[in-house]
């Protein structure tokens, strides 16, 4: 099954890579951006066929390894 | 705050403080801004010398170095954030540590640091030393300040509460220097850089000032974020305002953030401040007063500004893309003020905020255990497996190449480094003069455990005795102390006494502490880390030797010698006990201030004589991992001879070893003798194996296996494949 | 030859740059990357940093700061342009170069002296120098492990616009002395007229003997050398 995970900086959390990108859009002339933040998406292909347990699981990879959530949050999104 | 800390503040303002006011004596008065335990042993530290500028007290140390040059120096702990994030707590100590410096008007031009795990078998030291390494190169590399030495150390003490300690380096003219101060009534305070978002707020008071356990989960504050893009914007920006002339003084914002870049200026200044939070830039709206006046939000720095300058100095920030507004005007009087949404949400005394922060002279005690762990030594039946032995130390991450870190940092920037990282000091030159400065940092916790006051005086001699072996005079030392809880007396004990160890060393070599750091509280669930201090030591060379000895430079024919006590047979303490039983115990030999002055002179004498094309340090490991580092760096077997294996594991101070063609080995006497040190042969760089020879046993290992385990250390144990 | 030295917000080697070409005789001087005139300037070093944070991409942001528009035409014109490690990044995302600078295999910083060997002497920083000589020259990046699509390498190979690997002690492109997965260990490439050219170990960091190494200076005295030639 094939499962998206987005992870996203806490909204506490200082975002430097997109407050650069703001800025240089705005440089390009896109004057209505408000802001940016840049954040990651993993997609993963696991094995299984209870998306319940599966949610379970890969949340715990996410707690484990692909998000650090000291400082970033985490969705995940069973998509089949 | 305790509550007999909240009642000084309530007799110092007449009054119950307000929330903001509130906020900023907590913060100031923390056990990281204020030194309240520390204060009263630091006053035993010499700190005065011809060629001191600006001792501590301010943003970093300045010394003279003639002709005009001065050099800041600084060294700063980021322990406990580094623990809940390493990448980001590493990076923003490299970032603190750089504004330090760039604060008193000089440009920083290297770094050095210093960082200690738990044993890399366990997962999260892996974790936590693979994110450190990665935040000081990322953050380093990309603000463009070069990593050009330091040192990693790995142990079980270290686990639940690694270390990172990071040094800077400046350089700046004499008429380029900046104090921290206020300046006149009427002058303007300008905050430039980041925005102000709720990061860390109450970092200083709840990270650095308390033990892990009380801060998990939620407690904690928001993780600072460390964006090196603009600290590089602020450094140029700010370094072309200093040039021109337009500010009269300035202070970054770190720990404390608002409240202590505003209280300690004028506090020096002896001046009061008007602050308005509305003027504040933000990155998020809602922030109330206190947060403001605590937030740590990277990259900031508050300039004091003429009246007259304040555009200028707005359109230089424009220029240099950084935000700056205009958020305080410098009063007659002393009383800081602070408006927020139009109103006064605060007034206090300025300088009471830092000079009148609470004082302990908290209990000390020898601890219970000394006696024992003095006692606690190993009595030998027969020599060890010398071999094996020597290939098990040679393996052991803390002896290790330590190459797997460094290549991670950019150590070559500003075409400067004469002799980067992997040596015993690292050496500087100043382009445009024939002026060097070698720095060594020296740290080691398991000797300052067994004795921290003969732990840390020796630590300042192995460092000066580093500078001078490129050919260096020793000028200042800056320290960062790494201990435990400070409400226990036996911790409070290990720090007095390795005040008293510091000061020691440092009249023995008459030379200053200019600058230091205090890091308590490093312990957790009860268990105290070893007393680490760590030792930051610069020195003066000029001219710097046209070939500084370096270790590759033996080549087959050449004469191994010992410069120094030829018969040391203490193992307390040694890397040797600790990797080849697991066992730490006896007590460290003394330093002996004659022996250290005499061995510091002569290695500066040799270095700068040109005789000697390789000059090394025995220290962890000893005798035998330093002639293994030769042999390894110059790519040529040893034969040695020892009269007792001892010597060649005892790591007793003011030793080192020298190399010579044997056609110089009379000159090299006659110079060891001037200096009444004695100069022993040792034996001859020949052949590929390390062939250790003594009266009942001998060690033979190729030279190959131990390159190959000493070069494979780290990066075996970081996953990565080894040929 | 008066050279500029673009300066972004990020960049770090540009004091480095310019001490380095003055060492070979140019008159460089720095520009800020909002500069828009860059007439009277006969070539253009694009140094080493962190142009705009590398953020998004290196080079991405860069690449649309003011100064690149005169850096796109000095290129047009046959001007001698030259990109050092970030400069080269930027170089490739403004469409100068072909090809584009990934991660290292190992995802980790290099800063270490690596070997090069000359296998092209048809770009500006080459055309003074033998083929087969090996330089050793420090490599300090992140993002320098150098990609084309295989047919567009192809071409390049054959048309000697991949003028500098990565190499053995004895000259020779191996795998072991390929520090981050460049195709080809290619270490400097050049546009198909030789005078734009992108390198990713820093020449200005080995103009001097007491650093350890001066063979960067005769990739820059080909630099500066080109002038007449063009």
């Amino acid at each position: 099954m094939k499962v998206t995970v987005h992870v996203t900086r806490r909204s506490d959390i200082a975002d430097p890579q997109g407050g650069a990108v703001a800025a240089a859009l705005r440089d390009l002339g896109f004057a209505e951006v408000a802001a940016v933040r840049v954040n990651r998406r993993i997609d993963l292909e696991v094995h299984g066929t209870d998306p319940e347990v599966l949610e379970q699981r890969v949340t715990e990879m996410c707690e484990r390894l692909l998000a650090n959530p000291v400082m970033e949050d985490y969705q995940v999104v069973v998509t089949g | 705050m305790t509550d007999e800390e909240y009642g000084s503040v309530c007799t110092i303002l007449g009054r119950e403080p307000r929330p903001p006011e509130l906020a900023m004596y907590s913060v100031m008065w923390s056990e990281h801004c204020s030194y309240k335990s520390s204060r009263h042993h630091l006053r035993r530290l010499p700190t005065e010398a011809p060629w001191v500028v600006v001792g501590p007290g301010e943003n970093a140390g300045v010394v003279d170095l003639g002709d005009g040059w001065l050099a800041a120096l600084r060294i700063e702990s980021h322990n406990h954030p580094s623990f809940v994030e390493p990448y980001q707590g590493a990076a923003t100590g490299v970032g603190g540590i750089i504004r330090d410096v760039f604060t008193m008007g000089a440009r920083p031009v290297a770094l050095w640091d210093q960082i200690r795990f738990g044993s890399l078998d366990d997962p999260l030291a892996r974790y936590l030393f693979a994110g450190v390494v990665g935040g000081i190169g990322g953050y380093g590399n990309a603000v463009g300040v070069p990593t050009v030495g330091g040192e990693v150390d790995f142990d079980a003490t270290y686990a639940g509460n690694p270390l990172v300690n990071v040094m800077c380096l400046g350089l700046l003219r004499r008429d380029q220097l900046l104090l921290g101060t206020a300046g006149e009534p009427g002058s303007v305070a300008v905050l430039l850089g980041n925005a102000t978002g709720r990061d860390g707020i109450g970092g200083a008071s709840v990270l650095a000032s308390a033990s892990f356990a009380e801060t998990s989960g939620s407690k904690r504050p928001a993780v600072q974020v460390g964006d090196p893009f603009e600290e590089k914007k602020l450094i140029e920006a700010c370094l072309e305002l200093f040039s021109r002339g337009w500010v009269t003084g300035v202070q970054d914002l770190g720990a404390a953030g608002l409240s202590c870049a505003t209280a300690e200026p004028a506090g020096r200044a002896g001046t009061g401040i008007d602050v308005d939070l509305d003027r504040v830039h933000v990155r998020e709206p809602g922030l109330t007063a206190p947060e403001l006046l605590m937030s740590e939000s990277q990259e900031r720095m508050m300039a004091f500004v003429p009246p007259g300058r304040v555009e200028e100095v707005l359109a230089a920030a424009a220029r240099w893309e950084i935000e700056a507004s205009v958020v305080g005007t410098v009063t007659a009087g002393e009383t800081l003020r602070v408006f927020h949404q139009g109103e006064l949400v605060a007034e206090v005394p300025a300088a009471s905020l830092t000079e009148d922060a609470p004082v302990y002279q908290r209990p000390l005690g020898e601890p219970w255990w000394l006696e024992d762990l003095w006692s606690n030594t190993i009595s030998f039946v027969q020599p060890p497996e010398m071999g094996s032995v020597l290939l098990g130390m040679l393996d052991d991450p803390s002896l290790a190449d330590p190459s797997w870190v460094y290549r991670q940092y950019d150590h070559m920037l500003f075409l400067n480094t004469v002799v980067g990282p992997g040596g015993d000091a690292s050496l500087i030159r100043i382009r445009g003069t024939e002026k060097g400065l070698a720095v060594s940092t020296d740290g080691n916790g398991r000797i300052c455990h067994l004795d921290p006051r003969r732990g840390a005086a020796r630590l300042v001699y192995e460092a000066a005795l580093n500078v001078a072996l490129s050919g260096a005079t020793p000028l200042a030392v800056v320290d960062n102390l790494n201990f435990g809880n400070p409400e226990k007396s036996e911790i409070m004990w290990q720090f007095s006494e390795t005040i008293d160890g510091i000061a020691e060393a440092c009249l023995g070599l008459e030379i200053p502490v200019v600058g230091g750091n205090v890091s308590f509280y490093n312990e957790t669930d009860g268990r105290d880390i070893y007393p680490t201090p760590v030792i930051g030591l610069l020195g003066l060379v000029e001219p710097v030797p046209p070939t500084v000895p370096r270790l590759h430079r033996g080549r087959a024919g050449m004469e191994l010698w010992l410069l120094g006590e030829p018969r040391a047979i203490n193992l307390a303490g040694s890397a040797f006990e600790k990797i080849t039983f697991g066992h730490v115990g006896g007590r460290p030999s003394a330093p002996d201030a004659a022996a250290g002055r005499a061995a510091v002179a002569l290695a500066a004498d040799l270095a700068r004589s040109q005789l000697v094309p390789v000059l090394h340090d025995v220290s962890e490991g000893g005798l035998a991992v330093a002639i293994a580092e030769i042999c390894i760096a110059s790519g040529v077997g040893a034969t040695v001879d020892y009269a007792d294996w001892r010597h060649l594991f005892s790591e007793d101070p003011h030793r080192f070893v020298a190399v010579v063609a044997p056609a110089d080995g009379d000159r090299l006497q006659a110079a060891a003798a001037r200096h009444e040190v004695v100069a022993t042969r040792l034996g001859v760089l020949e052949a590929d194996r390390l062939h250790f020879r003594g009266p009942t046993t001998t060690a033979s290992v190729a030279l190959a296996s131990a390159a190959r385990a000493w070069r494979g250390a780290l990066p075996s144990r970081m996953g990565e494949r080894v040929p | 030859m008066r050279v500029a030295v673009p300066v972004f917000p990020g960049t770090n080697c540009e004091h480095d740059t310019v001490h380095a070409l003055r060492g070979v005789g140019a008159e460089a001087e720095l520009v800020w990357h909002r500069e828009t005139d860059l007439s009277g300037c006969e070539g253009v070093v694009l140094p080493g940093g962190f142009a705009h944070g590398d953020y998004l991409r290196p080079g991405a942001i860069a690449r649309f700061s003011p100064v690149m528009a005169e850096v796109k035409r000095l290129a047009a014109e046959g001007k001698p342009v030259l990109g050092i490690c970030n400069g080269f990044q930027i170089l490739c995302e403004a469409g100068l170069l072909p090809g584009v600078l990934l991660q290292n295999r190992d995802l980790r910083f290099i800063c270490r002296p690596v070997r090069l060997v000359v296998v092209s002497t048809s770009s500006m920083i080459t055309r003074a120098l033998q083929p087969g000589t090996v330089l050793t020259l420090p490599l300090n990046s992140y993002e320098g492990n150098y990609t084309a699509e295989v047919e567009e390498f192809a071409r390049m190979e054959a048309a000697g616009q991949v003028v500098l690997r990565y190499c053995d002690e004895r000259g020779r492109p191996t795998r072991a002395s390929n520090p981050n997965g460049s195709q080809g260990n290619a270490a400097a490439v050049a546009n198909s007229s030789g005078n734009v050219a992108g390198v990713m170990p820093h020449p200005e960091r080995a103009s001097e003997r007491v650093l350890g190494s001066a063979d960067g200076r005769r990739l820059l005295e080909s630099f500066v050398a080109s002038r007449a030639r063009v």
